[in-house]
């Protein structure tokens, strides 16, 4: 049984992920699964069940965990996070995981999307020119310029640029 | 008159023009001054704090030193933005060593997160900064002919212990909002389970399949619609409904539709200003039942 960090036990990939920022509590859990009966994604896909993801993690199958379908499809509605007994921050573990598995190169399409949009425009949505001109005839106020400059420079500060770059050498 | 910086965010003045205005139209009338600063961003939301989310809290600290150096609170309409925005408005002033790497990071820009404001969702600001009872006092229509399922979303309540927007297994704040302008705030099955919004664009089935047990509960308690505040719920609700016909060939016609539109309509705000050709769901059977 894992008691946090600091149990002798705990694999290599376990501290891998409780290093992560959003990782930390991840080694508390006892796999009580109150977070697959919490998840509404479990409810309708055998796609997803975040106790199994948890299992695999802390038993070390880093490959497994971090390639495979199944971080993807934690929806974020922080249910799990809520309710579990051990305190665990899961859904913010899956952003951990998340982070981990685009680091090494795995990277969905609509996460680049997004990621290029922040980049580009400093909005992830961009504003088509029928939206700009329905907005004026409508009565709204021209819409004030996003800091991109401002945005670029803080990602090219994290590396969050290379990240997206890695995706786009990849593709 | 209390002032706030207006965040809009990216989906709402891109995609719903109908929630701006009507938001706008709305606040206004009831005494919020919106101002609307220059050079905010994304809030950087779920799907980039899944790429970074250290990179992601930057972001959102980035805007909120705008508001710092206008010394104004935040005010939210998009869920979402209200998620990112409170969770590194709390985490920054809260963990210290986290708040030194973001401010290095910061400091390539001539920022730094001081964490002197707030950052509110604009139900917040109703309640707490107009009350209840002015709020009342300021409609004009009728809507108590009108069932309303209030749908909270996750990012409003969840995590609560980062966003203290309310309990998040029982919260009331919506509902006291929709019951105050003179609606029915009905009673549904899995009300606080998520609309799956967030997974479209990676799983679109996954997302669908959620979204379908919303409009089915709502539908069997016998909701006249669905009240929202989150551009994506609104989303995959709405929009959802066109999939849902195509996908599972289920027709539904649930009307949904933002708080703010439902506060612009109590307030006795024509129909007519508030853009509502951009819903995919006729709003014909709330209009008929507002008098």
């Amino acid at each position: 049984m894992l008691h946090g960090k600091e149990d002798k036990h705990s694999n290599s990939f376990s501290k891998e992920v409780a290093n992560q920022l959003g990782g930390e509590t991840v080694n508390f859990c006892y796999q009580c699964g109150t977070c697959a009966s919490s998840c509404p994604v479990a409810k309708v896909t055998e796609r997803f069940n975040p106790r199994e993801v948890l299992r695999q993690l802390l038993l070390g199958e880093r490959r497994e965990v971090l390639f495979g379908d199944a971080i993807w499809l934690c929806c974020s509605c922080y249910n799990c996070q809520e309710r579990c007994p051990q305190k665990v921050e899961i859904a913010d573990v899956f952003y951990a995981l998340r982070n981990l598995a685009i680091k090494e190169g795995k990277m969905p399409n609509i996460y680049f999307e997004f990621s290029a949009g922040l980049t580009n425009e400093g909005r992830i949505v961009p504003i088509s020119k029928f939206l700009e001109k329905k907005r004026t005839e409508i009565g709204l106020p021209p819409l004030k310029p996003a800091g991109v400059e401002a945005v670029r420079k803080i990602l090219s500060a994290t590396g969050f640029d290379k990240l997206s770059r890695k995706k786009e050498e990849s593709s | 008159m209390t002032s706030y910086a207006l965040f809009l965010g990216c989906t709402i003045p891109a995609r719903q023009p109908h929630y701006e205005i009507s938001a706008r139209k709305s606040l206004t009338k009831l005494g919020i001054e919106l101002v609307d600063l220059e050079n905010m961003t994304c809030c950087a939301p779920p799907p980039l704090q899944s790429v970074d989310l250290e990179t992601s809290l930057s972001i959102a600290a980035y805007n909120i030193c705008l508001a710092e150096e206008a010394d104004l609170n935040i005010i939210t309409l998009c869920t979402g933005c209200f998620e990112s925005l409170s969770i590194a408005n709390a985490l920054l002033k809260e963990k210290k060593e986290l708040r030194k790497r973001v401010n290095e990071t910061l400091s390539v820009v001539g920022k730094e997160f001081r964490g002197s404001k707030e950052v509110k969702h604009y139900l917040q600001v109703l309640r707490d900064d107009l009350g209840l009872g002015r709020l009342k006092d300021s409609i004009t229509k009728d809507l108590s002919d009108l069932k309303a399922a209030t749908f909270y979303g996750c990012h409003s309540l969840r995590p609560s212990s980062l966003l203290r927007f309310d309990d998040p297994e029982a919260p009331r704040i919506f509902d006291d909002l929709v019951e105050t302008i003179g609606a029915k705030s009905i009673a549904y099955r899995h009300k606080l389970r998520c609309c799956g919004g967030l997974l479209r664009g990676y799983a679109d089935d996954v997302a669908l399949a959620i979204a379908r047990d919303k409009i089915v509960n709502t539908t069997k308690a016998g909701a006249d619609c669905i009240v929202t505040l989150c551009p994506f719920c609104f989303l995959t609700l709405d929009l959802g409904q066109v999939l849902m016909k195509s996908t599972f060939h289920e027709e539904y016609k649930m009307p949904v539709l933002h708080y703010s539109e439902l506060l612009s309509l109590g307030l006795g705000i024509d129909p007519k200003e508030l853009a509502l050709e951009f819903h995919k769901i006729s709003l014909e059977k709330v209009l008929t039942k507002i008098k």
